[in-house]
């Protein structure tokens, strides 16, 4: 998508520039071969190939019921995260940071306790909003173990930048210590 | 000289008088287009300090500069007054400036209007920047999420100050957008068929048309918005059937119009100077008119795309992104349209151009960023990112602040008589253009590393320092460029020897006036052959002002210009506009002092201004008109005409159908309102509907039959809406559930009290037009106002029968 419009971008300006070079020569210029051609079929071909690209890409990243995936949930309030999942022994509670098993795909399921917060975790999906009333779900993995930083995308008020969290993604060992209810 | 004689009879009937008398009652176009153009400047200074503050704040990560709750008004001011208080009334003040001179009339529809918007405007703006100085500004953003917004979590008086302002500024917007639709369809020169009109026009046209489809779904979000604060109406709090999404759709609804009605005069404003520039006609003028209509109409389809994360499902964000990406033709048509221009002419690299090209490298880029946030997995990622906010810099300086700097040394002899020493603007514009690129470019860089937008500070260490840092140093350079520019402008306007008529050899009517421009702009009026008068007769200007044209005869004192038939432009009547007055501002005062009231919280009080307006408009619309006929009059080139008081279809006919047409926007947003709470919003059913009475209905049903019938007295139309109005209240205070208990009773009171409301509007406006034909008006019996007074009849019935419906028949079905 980058080197498409770096693309286009040159054209326009090369268009430009020789706009100005070409001063002097006579050809006439046919207004169709340039708004049809430029402005209608070039947009209409590269924007179709690359919506369908879009779409096909946003499809596979939905969530999808999946017996491997692990559901946990996570309610924003001003300005705190709260994360609950089952565990061996009831369900855990943990407050800012999430512990997820690597590897495995995880369904985040986003409340609010007041007012529209968003769930982004950077290297691991896409951003998703907590709305008061809506309930959503985001489908995020962590490939390989390690610590990820999260924060809340939407604007909550005076402490919004500081609306942050953390991923933890366990590897096998780890997440059965976690799971068991030793503290990581 | 017979020019001389004209000049000075023609300035004695439109002139201004001099003293601050003759500054407040003015409704001159130039001299109130010039107010709005200085006033929205200021207002961009105000938003570029803002920025230098924010910029600050962000240059350096965990800066202790100022503290959340200043830096959340610093950017929420910012984008607010950037989008309404300076972008808008920008262009607003330019196009009246401007129009009726390129369409060679000689003031714009409804003067009185003009200027009533600029006090509105002025008023509003002023609210919001006390509050400002108060420390007390909106801090909630410049779309004002709720719940962020509410009263549970801001519960100062800043977001009401936002609400009412903007909503007072809003006024302003419409009634500008109705004078400006009505002049562009009715106030052209003979002969100027819409398909010979410049393109600004055009694209003024659609516009304005935009404004007043785009603007009422925001006006009555915010009405809901400020009743749910007041009051604890539950428009947008789940937990009682309310849906926080809704303000986002209406918001959006209006805010994404809103970027294309800020951007569509930038571009026609291009579309304009580009030919000249080139010294060829423009490529494809079929093409481009195609163009903007579609701009107008597909972007009223793409809102969604600001609400990809809020979890919408993906077949509908497919939609919205397909919708998204097809916006980018018509835009890709203008672009080739002008790059086409430029190929076909010889263009020169005057300094217009020079910001022209800046223009266009900015907004080619922006627009290219835009195509990839409208790509749903992209945006998820982009989506409230700095990227957002250096896509969305790159589509509103490309695409507005360039054009209109090129406007400016474009048409800035046309202001001032002066011609253009060509020193500092070269010099503020690779200022500005290099400033504005290492500001925003960067930006796109720390967006795709993670930084969130409205962030007050950030920690030290992940990778986004450096970027910030040269980013604020570009904002500094980009601050630079502008008050060079300032500082050029003033050069000229005091220094720069008298410019010689019609500098760039331009065609448009605007030209063909002596510069700056006489209040009445033109002696005669031309007859229009082509689409560029001006460039099969260059003398053009001399004759006019020799009287040559139509309406060369000073007559009675009047304000005379012409309509024309709106499509082929045939000659149709005289338009006699009204005078100075201090009513505009006076009406102005008291519409400022009901939203002062209401910020106040002195909701009895409120009733005060509210008789009071209606006191002023029937002043407002009294004061017009004559006693007796007047019949034919000539108009020159042995050519007659009827004055627009004994036409069916005079200028305020067509004010009046426009202005309904926004007022029907409104109205189909609370319907929207209503059908979106119902079928998705979270805790419905709600604990008790409607208590549904047959008898009301019909009695109000049939008062709206009899209102309705065109054979009917006033007398008998009267009584009907009179009937209708009791319905109304009936259902209101008797059969309605408490407005507090949930969103439907919310919803319900609302619509109620609209139609109710219009119902006593048709009822005022009826006995109006009773009252006229009384003391013998000639618009009241041969004119248009019999018309007016059944189309507002006509809207009170559909509003009331409507109202009725939705409120009873969901009861009555179950
Ligand atoms: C003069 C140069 C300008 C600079 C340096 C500048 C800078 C900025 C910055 C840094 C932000 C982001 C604030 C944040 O997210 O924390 C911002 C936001 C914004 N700017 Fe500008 N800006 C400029 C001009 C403009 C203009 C001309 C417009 C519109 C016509 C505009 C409209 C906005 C809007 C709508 C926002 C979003 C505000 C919000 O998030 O609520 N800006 N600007
Ligand atoms: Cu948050
Ligand atoms: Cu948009």
């Amino acid at each position: 998508m980058l080197a498409g419009a770096a693309a286009i971008f040159g054209l326009v300006c090369a268009l430009l520039l020789l706009a100005f070079r070409r001063r002097g020569a006579d050809q006439p210029v046919s207004a169709t071969a340039w708004i049809v051609g430029g402005g209608l079929l070039f947009p209409i071909a590269t924007l179709s190939a690359l919506l369908g690209y879009g779409l096909i890409v946003g499809e596979q990243l939905l969530p999808r019921a999946d017996s491997a995936t692990l559901r946990v949930g996570a309610e924003a309030r001003r300005w705190q995260w709260t994360f609950t999942q089952p565990g061996t022994a009831g369900p855990i509670r943990t407050r800012d940071v999430l512990h997820v098993p690597a590897g495995r795909p995880i369904d985040v399921e986003l409340t609010t306790r007041d007012v529209i917060h968003a769930f982004w975790v950077p290297r691991l999906a896409g951003k998703m909003d907590a709305i008061p009333g809506r309930p959503n779900v985001l489908r995020i993995e962590a490939h390989r173990p390690g610590v990820y930083h999260g924060l809340c995308a939407e604007f909550c008020g005076a402490g919004h930048a500081r609306h942050g969290f953390r991923v933890v993604a366990h590897d096998a060992a780890g997440w059965a210590r976690f799971q068991a209810g030793e503290a990581p | 000289m017979k020019a001389l004689r004209l000049h000075r009879a023609f300035e004695a009937i439109w002139g201004t008088p001099a003293g601050w008398r003759g500054s407040l009652a003015t409704v001159n176009h130039s001299t109130l287009g010039v107010r709005l153009m200085v006033t929205a400047f200021v207002f961009f200074l105000i938003g570029g300090v803002l920025a230098m503050l924010i910029r600050a704040q962000l240059a350096t990560p965990g800066s202790a500069f100022v503290g959340p709750e200043i830096y959340n008004q610093l950017f929420t001011m910012h984008g607010s007054i950037m989008m309404f208080l300076f972008a808008i009334p920008m262009f607003e003040g330019f196009a009246i400036y401007m129009l009726p001179k390129m369409l060679g009339a000689r003031d714009l529809a409804f003067p009185r209007m003009t200027a009533y918007g600029w006090w509105c405007y002025l008023f509003g703006g002023s609210m919001l920047l006390v509050s400002m100085l108060l420390g007390i500004a909106p801090d909630a953003g410049w779309f004002l999420y709720t719940p962020l917004s509410s009263k549970p979590y801001s519960p100062g008086i800043n977001s009401d100050f936002w609400l009412l302002g903007i909503t007072f500024v809003e006024i302003s917007a419409i009634v500008t957008a109705v004078d400006i639709i009505v002049s562009i369809l009715k106030l052209r020169a003979p002969g100027m068929s819409l398909d010979r009109m410049p393109l600004f026009a055009w694209y003024m046209l659609v516009t304005a048309a935009m404004m007043l489809i785009g603007f009422p779904p925001l006006i009555l979000g915010s009405i809901l918005l400020e009743l749910e604060r007041a009051f604890g109406w539950p428009f947008f709090e789940a937990a009682r059937g309310g849906d926080s999404l809704l303000w986002q759709h209406l918001f959006w609804l209006f805010g994404h119009p809103e970027v294309y009605i800020i951007f569509l005069p930038a571009a026609g404003a291009v579309s304009t100077i580009i030919p000249v520039m080139a010294r060829t006609p423009i490529l494809g003028y079929g093409w481009i008119v195609a163009a903007i209509l579609a701009l107008g109409f597909l972007s009223f389809g793409l809102w969604v795309h600001h609400m990809f994360t809020v979890g919408i499902p993906h077949l509908a964000l497919a939609f919205f992104s397909a919708a998204s990406t097809l916006v980018a033709v018509p835009t890709g048509v203008q672009i080739f349209a002008w790059l086409g221009t430029l190929w076909a002419g010889r263009p020169q690299m005057h300094l217009p151009m020079l910001y022209l090209i800046g223009f266009l490298v900015t907004f080619v880029l922006g627009g290219l960023t835009g195509v990839m946030v409208a790509m749903v997995p992209f945006d998820w990622q982009a989506h409230d990112t700095a990227f957002i906010t250096a896509h969305l810099h790159y589509v509103l300086v490309g695409g507005f602040v360039f054009p209109m700097l090129a406007a400016a040394y474009y048409w800035l002899s046309h202001f001032t008589g002066r011609r253009y020493s060509y020193t500092l603007g070269k010099a503020a514009f690779w200022l500005i253009f290099i400033g504005f690129h290492l500001t925003f470019f960067l930006m796109h860089l720390t967006g795709l590393l993670g930084q969130p937008r409205r962030i007050d500070t950030y920690p030290e260490g992940v990778g986004w320092t450096l970027y910030n840092l040269l980013s604020s140093v570009g904002a500094f350079v980009m601050a630079t460029g502008i008050a060079l520019f300032i500082i050029d402008v003033l050069l000229q306007l005091f220094h720069a020897p008298r410019a010689p008529r019609n500098p760039w050899r331009a065609g448009t009517l605007e030209w063909a006036m002596m510069q700056p421009p006489p209040s009445y702009n033109i002696a005669s009026l031309p007859q229009v052959h082509d689409r560029e008068p001006l460039e099969t007769a260059p003398d053009l200007a001399l004759s006019l002002a020799r009287g040559e044209g139509y309406l060369a005869l000073p007559r009675n004192g009047w304000r005379e210009t012409l309509a024309v038939d709106t499509k082929s432009g045939r000659i149709d009547h005289i338009v006699v506009l009204p005078g100075n007055s201090l009513l505009p501002l006076g009406t102005a005062l008291v519409t400022g002092s009901f939203f002062l009231l209401v910020l106040l919280k002195l909701y009895p009080w409120t009733l005060l201004p509210l008789a009071g307006l209606v006191v002023l408009g029937w002043r407002w619309a009294w004061v017009l008109g004559d006693k007796h006929a007047h019949g034919e009059l000539p108009i020159g080139r042995g050519d007659h005409a009827p004055i627009h008081a004994e036409v069916r279809d005079s200028p305020g006919w067509w004010g009046s159908v426009f202005l309904s047409i926004a007022d029907g926007s409104l109205f189909a947003a609370l319907i929207f309102g209503h059908a979106y709470l119902w079928t998705v919003a979270p805790n419905w059913p709600p604990p008790a509907l409607v208590t549904a009475s047959l008898p009301v209905v019909i009695a109000g049903l049939l008062g709206a039959a009899l209102a309705a019938r065109r054979s009917s007295g006033v007398t008998v139309t009267g009584a009907g809406l009179g009937l209708l109005l009791t319905a109304l209240l009936l259902t209101a205070f008797r059969l309605a559930p408490s407005p507090t208990s949930h969103a439907y009773g919310a919803v319900v009171a609302v619509l109620l009290a609209y139609a109710a409301l219009h119902a006593a509007l048709a009822l005022v406006i009826c006995c109006f037009a009773r009252a006229r034909r009384r003391a013998g008006y000639i618009a009241a019996i041969n004119g248009a106002e019999p018309r007016i007074a059944r189309l507002w009849t006509d809207y009170a019935v559909a509003a009331g029968a409507i109202a009725l419906a939705c409120t009873h028949l969901p009861a009555l079905l179950s």
